[in-house]
């Protein structure tokens, strides 16, 4: 059996390598600024530095995301003992210059100096993106250099798995697959299940368009995952677990195997943990490509290889799950909060956010404003904050119209409530939701039920098919959306509208048809006016069928 | 029947009523004579709970609940006739015939269907949604029965029952939403099945004209659903129930 | 309809696109056609010579779907003037065989595949402005034009159901809950 690794000594042989380097540039290569063009960016850093003859003096490190991707490429420029510099749009050239002038001359690259005091970053609380823009994901020694694996330590030499459990209750940390369950309550189900083995599922699928949280902590922090998911399967008795991720994650699936690897050979997974008497195997689990897959249930059967469809409940996934057997499935956000509540304690974690939802929340930012990114604040900060400072307010002058969250199970929030707390119990109160984590702004040239009819067409193409409100109700839905958006709806077209939709969130079987209806019940709600601007005169009486 | 089973106290739309621990409020309502609609559900199959039709109200719990897959408690308070789910029955049974092309005028089952009786009992005398009219291919490449998608409802008794009863998993649903659909063999013609053994149980459940014998004329198709709780009960209980009995 | 003198009801009924059996069954009343008679006037009818629809119609009955442009132009007439309008039968109600070409698509294919692919010789679409109605997209239930009060479902509603559904109506006492007689097919 191969050796445990020495936490304190990778750390200390990582934290002396780290000063052998007067200079560290961070370059961000995560899916977003690679796209932006990270690639020849790093490589064109490295190529400066050896022709500079500068590679005793710098060291380029690749880092998950560091938040701002819409000005990407980033790049950091540390300086031993010293002061931080941020780069933004970073392309070949500027890279070639940030080496000759800011490592070699101590120059700062003015064009392309990204002030790291604006509220984009100072607003911004991060916990499960701590490491974002600080190591190299592949690497676990910077993993553990950050504090890795310290947390689960801690739980299998020093907790009993009730404690664990009582810890993560008391934290207050909610689910952030969207619905909020308390994650300790649902440990406590799946630690007081009887079964020949128990299983813990990671969710990775992450089907809303536009969102990536669970994404980027996938890609760029592979080991926290893994360590959250030994922490809980310890504390509530599983042996084997699964990470379930999307198929249009590539990247994610190949970090996270190879860290699987890399851990179970420093003895943090497989058998006899740590040299305690846990065992725990991890296996990825690529998904089907469907948005319904992320649905406990269906997510189940997919697993099994059977059709993803979701069932009925109960029974719950906590007493009758994988192959039968007790089964707990966590967000993989959920799951990336666990090794700092568990390092820090409980009291540190509910002393974030608010009461009745501790902790922060990761949001895809996205839309009609000046910063677009992925961004990580404390619940009960107020939507106008987000919109206004961190996301920079509405470009081109134009004005805020609404916020989406949710996604497509979602629900549209108009000004008139900016100073909205963002948290589970205040959105829901908007007829929204948390969800888990999609944040769309619209300006005041978007056409809500446009907006409403993209998320219908979403829910449409992505419902499985097998309970009828949820099949053919959307399918109408969508094709009253249409007769609105083309002006030949009436007026007994729009009271179909709402009555379809009450069906459909009151019949379906599972949350995808539920929650299918938000976007047009909310739209309907707070921008009713722009529905009934759309119809037509002419018919106006007719056709009251 | 004696049924030895505990009984719990319930309530069906203000009536109290006995049933037994652990049934479903769908299995007391119709042992009790309290009408509930249902397409998907079948006794002797494992449940599905896709038609929704059969939700019910439990007490003032907005969340509705399929009448089929919920279990009854003591003093539990079932509303099954309130205007609301008349109203989200109506509805359903709607969508089902917008989504398909069910021309009962022409169909083998006219008159002896469940879903038209449903449109029945639903008080669906017309259909507000616009007729999606899609093109779906009739299979009547089996030499014995004929398959007709654009009378099939997606209930998956012929699916359930084919895989649990016969053991044969002949059929089951490809793609999804709309574009949801029965399949023989992963997408064979039915005549090409190896897996089928022409027992026609799959044709006996079908509660449309979905699935039918070859060569039936517009009202000639009579299923037989209930040979299920007889071939269920004869492999649980080991005892043959009388075919009048159970219809 | 004055108080003194009781008026007739002024009753129609129309023939859009469906085979006439509803009208078939519409005279399937056999005596009780007298008992109507009694009470209403058809003042337009396929059955009765009258060119135009008239106004001030009490009830329309109206069979059939909106398959072309003539059916459209008159179901808008019949709306226009009719204080009731009943969807009669299942083509009026569902669309029913009318309907049975939508899920082919373009009715031009259509007409192209039965007179000018079949093996007639020297097949064409027959047209002729003003005499052949063109075929709308798609056919559709009557209440998908224009609005309907009372839907009497069946291919064809069988005579009894017809007369029942007019008795109530006349007498303005139509039960809500009307069991078989909504019965598709
Ligand atoms: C249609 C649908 C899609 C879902 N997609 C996801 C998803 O992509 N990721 C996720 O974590 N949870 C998703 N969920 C929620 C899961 O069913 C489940 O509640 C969640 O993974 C539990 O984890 P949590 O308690 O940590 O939030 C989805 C639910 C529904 C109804
Ligand atoms: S609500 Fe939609 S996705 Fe969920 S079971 Fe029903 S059809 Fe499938
Ligand atoms: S063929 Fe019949 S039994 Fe099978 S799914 Fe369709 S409607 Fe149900
Ligand atoms: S009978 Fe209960 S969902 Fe179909």
């Amino acid at each position: 059996m191969a050796a445990v690794i020495d936490l304190h000594e990778v750390a200390d042989r990582e934290h002396e390598a780290r000063s052998r380097y007067p200079w560290r540039i961070k370059a961000c290569a995560s899916t977003a600024c690679l796209s932006a063009g990270a690639g020849a960016t790093v490589q064109a850093l490295e190529q400066t530095i050896e022709a500079a003859d500068l590679v005793l003096d710098a060291v380029v490190v690749p880092t998950g995301c560091m938040g701002l991707c819409s000005r990407g490429p980033l790049v950091r420029v540390l300086r031993r003992g010293g002061d931080e510099t941020m780069y933004q749009a970073v392309n070949k050239e500027v890279a070639i210059d940030i080496v000759r002038k800011h490592v070699r001359n101590h120059e700062i690259v003015d064009t392309n100096l990204l002030d790291t005091n604006i509220p984009f970053f100072t607003s911004q609380e991060r916990v499960v993106l701590a490491n974002g823009g600080v190591i190299d994901p592949d690497r676990i020694e910077g993993y553990v250099a950050h504090g890795g694996y310290e947390a689960l330590r801690k739980a299998i030499t020093e907790m009993a798995p009730e404690q664990v459990v009582e810890e993560i209750r008391s934290s207050g940390l909610r689910g952030r697959g969207g619905a909020g369950y308390p994650t300790g309550n649902k440990w406590a189900l799946l630690a007081k299940a009887e079964g020949d083995q128990k299983y813990v599922v990671a969710n990775g699928d992450e089907g809303d368009p536009g969102a990536y949280m669970d994404r980027t902590v996938m890609e760029d922090d592979p080991h926290r995952l893994i360590e959250g998911i030994a922490i809980a399967a310890y504390a509530t008795g599983a042996s084997k677990a699964y990470i379930y991720v999307r198929a249009e994650y590539p990247r994610a699936v190949e970090r996270l195997d190879r860290a699987i690897r890399v851990a179970r050979r420093n003895r943090l997974l497989g058998r006899r943990i740590m040299d305690t008497d846990f065992t725990l195997d991890v296996e990825v689990r690529i998904g089907a490509g469907a948005f319904v897959c992320g649905e406990e249930t269906a997510l189940l059967a997919s697993i099994e290889g059977r059709r993803g469809t979701p069932r009925l409940r109960p029974p719950y996934p906590t007493e009758r799950g994988l192959w039968g057997q007790p089964t707990m499935i966590n967000n993989v956000e959920t799951l990336a909060n666990v090794p700092t509540i568990i390092n820090k304690g409980a009291e540190w974690f509910s002393s974030i956010g608010t009461e009745r939802s501790p902790g922060t929340k990761v949001f895809a930012l996205a839309g009609d404003l000046v910063n677009i990114g992925l961004i990580e604040v404390p619940m009960g900060i107020t939507l106008r904050s987000i919109v206004e400072d961190i996301g920079g307010g509405i470009p081109d002058g134009r004005s805020f119209k609404a916020a989406q969250t949710g996604g497509p199970s979602g629900g549209c929030i108009p000004a008139e409530f900016l100073d909205t707390q963002v948290d589970y119990d205040s959105l829901r109160q908007l007829g929204s939701i948390m969800g888990s984590g999609g944040l769309i702004v619209m300006d005041d040239t978007q056409s809500m039920p446009d907006v409403a009819k993209f998320f219908m067409e979403f829910c449409m193409d992505e419902s499985c098919g097998k309970c009828v409100p949820c099949r053919a109700g959307t399918v109408q839905i969508h094709t009253l959306l249409d007769r609105i958006g083309n002006g030949d709806a009436v007026w007994a077209d729009l009271r179909h509208l709402e009555q379809l939709c009450a069906t459909v969130r009151d019949t379906s079987l599972c949350g995808l048809g539920q929650s299918a209806p938000n976007p047009v019940l909310s739209t309907l709600q707070y921008f009713g006016k722009e529905y009934e601007e759309l119809l037509s005169d002419e018919k106006k009486e007719v056709a009251d069928a | 029947m004696r049924d030895a089973r505990p009984s719990v106290t319930v309530t069906f739309d203000g009536e109290e009523y006995d049933a037994f621990a652990g049934e479903s409020v769908m299995d007391a309502a119709r042992r009790l004579g309290v009408p509930i609609p249902s397409l998907c559900y079948l006794e002797g199959l494992s449940l599905y709970g896709g038609c929704r039709v059969c939700v019910v109200q439990i007490a003032e719990d907005h969340r509705l609940r399929p009448a089929c897959a919920t279990t009854v408690a003591q003093d539990m308070e079932i509303k099954t006739d309130t205007p609301l789910l008349r109203a989200h029955r109506k509805a359903i049974i709607e969508m089902l015939f917008a989504e398909g092309n069910h021309v009962c005028a022409v169909c083998v089952s006219n008159g002896k269907c469940e879903l038209q009786d449903m449109a029945v009992a639903t008080g669906m005398d017309h259909v507000r949604f616009d007729y999606q009219a899609p093109q779906r291919e009739v299979d009547a490449s089996h030499p014995k029965y004929v398959f007709d998608p654009n009378r099939c409802i997606l209930c998956t008794r012929c699916v359930r029952v084919c895989d649990e009863i016969e053991g044969a998993h002949v059929w089951d649903v490809a793609f999804r939403g709309a574009d949801a659909e029965l399949v023989a063999e992963l997408g064979k013609p039915w005549g090409e099945s190896t897996s089928c053994t022409w027992c026609g149980k799959c044709v006996a459940v079908c509660p449309t004209g979905a699935m039918a014998y070859q060569g039936k004329a517009v009202g000639e198709m009579q299923h037989h659903a209930n040979v299920v709780i007889r071939l269920a009960t004869a492999r649980t209980k080991g005892q043959w129930l009388d075919p009048e009995e159970v219809g | 309809m004055s108080e003194t003198t009781p008026q007739k009801a002024r009753v129609a009924t129309v023939w859009l696109g469906g085979c006439s059996g509803c009208h078939m069954s519409f005279l399937d009343m056999d005596e009780w056609l007298f008992d109507l008679a009694e009470v209403a006037d058809v003042v337009y009818s396929p059955i009765a010579d009258v060119k135009d629809f008239p106004k001030d119609v009490d009830v329309t009955l109206i069979e059939g779907a909106i398959a072309n442009e003539d059916n459209r132009e008159l179901a808008l007439q019949v709306r226009e003037n009719s204080k009731l309008v009943v969807s009669f039968g299942d083509c009026a109600v569902t669309g029913n065989v009318t309907a049975l070409r939508n899920p082919m698509g373009d009715p031009s294919e259509i007409l192209a595949r039965v007179y000018v692919e079949s093996p007639d010789l020297n097949g064409i679409v027959p047209s002729e402005a003003g005499i052949v109605p063109p075929l709308l997209p798609k056919v559709l239930p009557v209440h998908q034009l224009i609005q309907v009060d009372v839907y009497l479902p069946g291919c064809p509603p069988p005579a009894d159901r017809i007369q029942e559904a007019l008795e109530g109506i006349l007498n303005d006492d139509l039960p809500r809950d009307r069991g078989e007689a909504i019965r598709f097919g």
